[in-house]
């Protein structure tokens, strides 16, 4: 649960199911859809309400969290002159994006798959306005500049006014403080309806609880507002509260980061039924150690610790962790999926395998019962386990410790696999350096 | 500023977690408190009064309410609350908590994942109030031999082998609340263990940070040095950097901050809490570990190193003075095996030499020099008080007052049926009380229930016959049969004579007497009655006895107004049985000419 990334076309329908409440005096046209390949613009064009696709010159750039799409030569907006496009046109280059990896100029890299295509918007560069807000430390921070653009965080010092904004502000000095700090380089003609739009915008990101809210540029024509480009992150541990608010908003995988695999999958979605937290990364599928770790806080110092200790980050496997009391049956399926993907590749040097089954005190798991599931575990896969030499290093206390440490010594025994066991008298992550060391 | 908590440190508990109330009483016990940490639980949706725990092989009951409010006024000096709400209801229940004037000095909030908006709202508003709010997302705190929250420590075993149990000279603050555990038993050791520690608790936004709980650390006396345990992501720790350079906080700190893997991996991967996530260089763990030790705190050079450094730091404030050895206190035993107990009592024993009643042995209420009457066994066992002397006379004066009505009467009538049936003294006896009821004796009850709730209400006598009537109820205790304002009853007329002369004051029998005037203006016998009388006058006795009104509503609702009638009138019952018995009557069969009979044929259907 944390801040979360939403598409530019997401952030855009939340705008427009909510517009007349914040900004009526305002008009915004919210012509925007959202494709992942060209046929499917196509047919959207032969949709009711969507004619002008086929009417209006386009603009059409990847929707998939990542930003400095212009610098990268990814918004389509001409062919030969700006605001050319058609529709045809669009869904061809879309189609021939989806053809190739594509490499950002970060080096990130991977295949584009979400499209927003919008009517491109004639418009001069004085029209475009910059409007953000974002929390720093306990405060908001809204930020506004006269010069909207992919230039603007060059001189962002002289160009943008920072509007900082207690938590606890009544809403008239809100607005007292928005309009005594508006940019003085908005037109005379225009500066009313900013301060307008700003304030409004500012109550629009507090109430629908966004963590981070950017439109850049915001170009103002008289009352038409057009939202250029929009970046949103959402507090999703609000979202018990907004599921209608949010349009049905989903939080992609950042561009680049390579889509979950099936186990992680299978993971999270145990996870989101659990009382209990699951949570598992694979960080290098060939690597030597693996890691079952509980708690939040000692799963983070595992990983410290074997990247510390074993001088090669890569042979950390995975990260994750189990906590908060889960049943017999969650640590069993979890325990299942790590020693799955631990016994399918051979160490390429040859080496043993090392799974750490670490842990801190518990506070209030019964590590007895959590133990359980990881010991039907090793019965299915002790011969795979086996056949990788792996290694098992235990150390856990907490509520019925001596019986949980005591039954999975003699399970492993019983299984013919190597253990060590140790308890609260052992540091926790000294496993780490025993396991190593041999 | 000073300790958080101390041996007298009493919470409310919202939730009525039952597994972490009782790890609290349980530690209660073993480190020999005198008042258990938990003083209430507040449960909204719990029908009951009160919870059962263990209390070492005893057990004892920790009341319930429904809200904070009525926990809080029930114990003011309870100034800890442990918010156990879940994330969707948290924020609201800090913030009742808050406005509840000098109530709370701290609030614990274990939720994790409260919709930021909410938390800082919440921690902004507690901060303006002058609460400590610890969490959210915490398992919460501790100062070792005085006050546990919750779960913190985890099993009384461990508690004692990380010796939570009696304080040590370290102060501890983490962000992970396992790993506070595990820190326990490192600084349990390598050292002396905790004099107080917290973990602030895992979300972005959490009430108390590292340097709120420092400072405190510093500012008490009992702390000698800390260790802070930080994490990836935030810029909590620099402020405690600049407190160190500034001179602010001169102990030693050993810190290490947790989540140094996050540099080998791109943004993407989530290290731990919702927190942990570094947005600059500054944020990383590496970054701050060198700032901190660069500060002059001690910052080993791994985690796994963490125990050398607390050793050695220990080892020479114990050379040079600084910490002392400690004195191991003797502790209790929690019993391994404990049986719940199926009934409670709490108005009589008898497993000493003597059985008691309210603690008073029998011999010392029985005989006449005692100067105990039947009226204070009533307040003794009934209500658990000894009551004044002009109650407990009001009390017999009551059951006097009600002991027979005549045989005509239905309870007295049914008695004497049944008497001439040939049954025995307990089957007579209880068909004339099954009567006992609406109609027959419940008067009292009605009286006293209508009349209080109208008083109450502030309604005027008039507002209140008008009431009455909208309601389409008669007013219970006014009217009778026979007697009115020319001819009055003789016996109200000696309740309304006590109670003028013994009664500190009579505010419910003021109002129905008020009532009474507009009733017989209207029609001349709509007297206040005796079983009117009785109700509201027992009203004004428990008033001036000191109840809450609550009280008294609970007192009417459970019985106890007809319980004086069932006693009193008990007594007459038996002198008929007794008469029946004596006399040899036959079995009464009624005589048919005195029936009217009216059966026609049934329909077929």
């Amino acid at each position: 649960m944390a801040q979360r990334a939403i598409r530019e076309y997401d952030g855009k329908a939340i705008f427009s199911k909510h517009w007349e409440k914040y900004f009526s005096g305002f008009h915004y046209g919210f012509k925007s859809v959202m494709v992942t390949n060209g046929d499917e613009l196509r047919a959207k064009a032969q949709e009711h309400g969507f004619e002008w696709l086929k009417q209006e010159a386009l603009v059409a750039k990847p929707d998939m969290l990542f930003g400095k799409r212009g610098k990268n030569d990814l918004v389509l907006f001409r062919t030969n002159k700006p605001g050319d496009v058609t529709l045809e046109e669009a869904a061809t280059w879309i189609d021939a994006k989806i053809a190739n990896e594509t490499v950002l100029l970060t080096g990130q890299k991977g295949t584009l798959t979400h499209f927003i295509v919008e009517p491109f918007t004639p418009h001069s560069q004085d029209q475009e306005y910059y409007i953000s807000a974002t929390t720093v430390g306990e405060d908001d921070v809204l930020y506004l500049s006269a010069e909207g653009g992919m230039e603007v965080e060059e001189g962002w010092e002289e160009k943008v006014n920072e509007v900082t904004i207690p938590i606890t502000m009544d809403d008239a000095s809100i607005a007292h403080l928005i309009r005594a700090n508006v940019p003085t380089g908005i037109p005379t003609e225009n500066k009313e309806r900013f301060i307008a739009f700003a304030e409004q915008f500012y109550k629009f990101y507090r109430d629908q609880n966004f963590a981070y809210l950017e439109i850049n540029p915001i170009v103002m024509v008289g009352n038409d507002m057009h939202i250029l480009d929009l970046v949103a992150r959402l507090d999703d541990t609000a979202g018990f509260m907004m599921a209608d608010a949010w349009c049905g908003a989903e939080f992609p995988t950042a561009f680049g980061m390579e889509d979950q695999s099936p186990e992680e999958k299978a993971i999270a979605e145990a996870d989101s039924k659990s009382g209990a937290s699951l949570k598992l990364t694979i960080l290098n599928p060939m690597g030597r150690i693996w890691t079952m770790v509980a708690g939040g806080g000692a799963s983070v110092v595992y990983a410290d610790t074997i990247a510390d200790l074993s001088g090669n980050v890569s042979d950390l496997a995975n990260y994750g962790e189990y906590s908060g009391g889960p049943t017999t049956g969650e640590t069993k399926f979890y325990a299942e999926t790590v020693l799955d993907l631990m016994t399918r590749h051979k160490d390429p040097k040859g080496r043993d395998k090392i799974l750490i089954i670490g842990g801190a005190i518990a506070n209030f798991t019964d590590v007895a019962k959590t133990f359980t599931g990881i010991i039907q575990a090793f019965e299915t896969y002790a011969e795979r386990m086996k056949a990788h030499n792996t290694r098992i290093y235990v150390r856990r206390g907490g509520p019925n410790y001596e019986k949980g440490l005591k039954d999975i010594k003699e399970a492993a025994d019983r299984l013919g696999l190597y253990i060590e066991v140790y308890g609260p008298e052992t540091h926790v992550t000294d496993i780490v350096r025993m396991a190593l060391e041999k | 500023m000073g300790a958080l908590f101390t041996k007298d440190t009493q919470a409310i508990f919202w939730n009525n977690n039952a597994s972490a109330i009782q790890r609290m009483l349980d530690y209660d016990y073993v480190i020999n408190r005198v008042k258990p940490s938990v003083a209430a639980i507040v449960a909204p949706t719990s029908g009951n009064k009160f919870e059962k725990f263990f209390y070492g092989a005893d057990e004892i009951m920790v009341p319930v309410f429904r809200n904070t409010v009525e926990a809080a006024a029930a114990f003011p000096k309870a100034d800890v609350l442990l918010n156990f709400a879940s994330f969707r209801t948290a924020y609201d229940v800090t913030m009742e908590a808050i406005k509840i004037k000098g109530q709370f000095k701290t609030v614990m909030v274990t939720a994790e994942g409260i919709p930021e908006r909410l938390a800082r709202k919440m921690n902004q508003a507690a901060r303006d109030a002058g609460v400590v709010v610890i969490g959210p997302a915490t398992v919460g705190g501790i100062a070792p031999g005085g006050f546990k929250i919750a779960n913190v420590g985890g099993t009384i075993e461990n508690i004692i082998n990380s010796k939570l149990h009696r304080a040590g000279s370290c102060g501890l603050v983490t962000r992970s609340g396992g790993l506070f555990n595990e820190l326990s038993n490192i600084i349990a050791i390598n050292a002396d263990g905790i004099a107080e520690g917290v973990a602030i608790g895992g979300d972005r936004f959490v009430g108390s940070v590292f340097i709120d709980n420092l400072l405190r650390m510093e500012s008490n006396p009992e702390v000698k040095y800390m260790v802070l345990l930080g994490e990836v992501g935030g810029t909590e720790e620099y402020k405690v950097i600049e407190a160190v350079k500034s001179g602010l906080i001169k102990k030693p700190i050993i810190a290490w901050c947790i989540g140094t893997i996050a540099k080998h991996f791109s943004s993407g991967v989530q290290f731990g809490h919702a927190g942990a996530s570094a947005n600059a260089d500054a944020e990383t763990a590496a970054f701050k570990n060198t700032a901190m030790a660069e500060a002059g705190m001690f910052v080993p050079a791994s985690f796994n190193d963490l125990p050398k450094t607390i050793s050695d730091v220990y080892t020479k404030l114990r050379n040079e003075g600084i910490v002392t050895e400690i004195v191991e206190p003797e502790l209790k035993t929690v019993p391994k095996v404990r049986r719940k107990k199926e009934f409670i009592c709490t108005i009589s024993d008898d497993r000493g030499d003597e059985a008691t009643y309210a603690g008073y042995p029998i011999s010392s209420v029985a005989t006449p020099e005692t100067g105990f009457g039947i009226g204070d066994v009533i307040s003794l066992l009934w209500f658990k008080k000894r009551y004044p002397k002009w109650a407990t006379d009001y009390l017999e004066t009551v059951i006097k007052t009600v002991a027979d009505h005549g045989p005509a009467v239905s309870g007295a009538h049914n008695a004497k049926v049944t008497a001439r049936a040939g049954k025995d003294v307990i089957s007579s006896l209880v068909t004339g009380l099954l009567t006992i009821g609406p109609r027959f004796g419940g008067a009292i009850d009605d009286a006293a229930r209508y009349f209080k709730y109208a008083n109450d209400r502030g309604m005027t006598p008039a507002e209140f016959i008008d009431y009455m009537k909208k309601e389409g109820k008669t007013i219970s205790g006014i009217g009778h049969r026979i007697k009115s304002v020319r001819n009055p009853d003789l016996r109200v007329s000696g309740l309304k004579k006590y109670a003028a002369e013994h009664f500190p004051a009579t505010p419910l029998l003021d109002f129905a007497l008020e009532v009474e005037k507009l009733t017989t203006s209207k029609k001349d016998n709509l007297i206040l009655n005796v079983d009117g009388t009785i109700g509201i006058l027992m009203v004004d006795m428990w008033r001036a006895l000191g109840y809450s009104e609550s009280d008294i509503d609970g007192f009417i609702e459970a019985g106890a107004l007809n319980a004086f009638f069932v006693v009193g009138r008990s007594i007459g019952f038996i002198g008929h049985i007794l008469d029946e018995k004596r006399l040899g009557m036959p079995m009464y069969r009624h005589p048919t000419d005195d029936i009217l009979y009216n059966v026609e044929m049934a329909d077929e259907i």
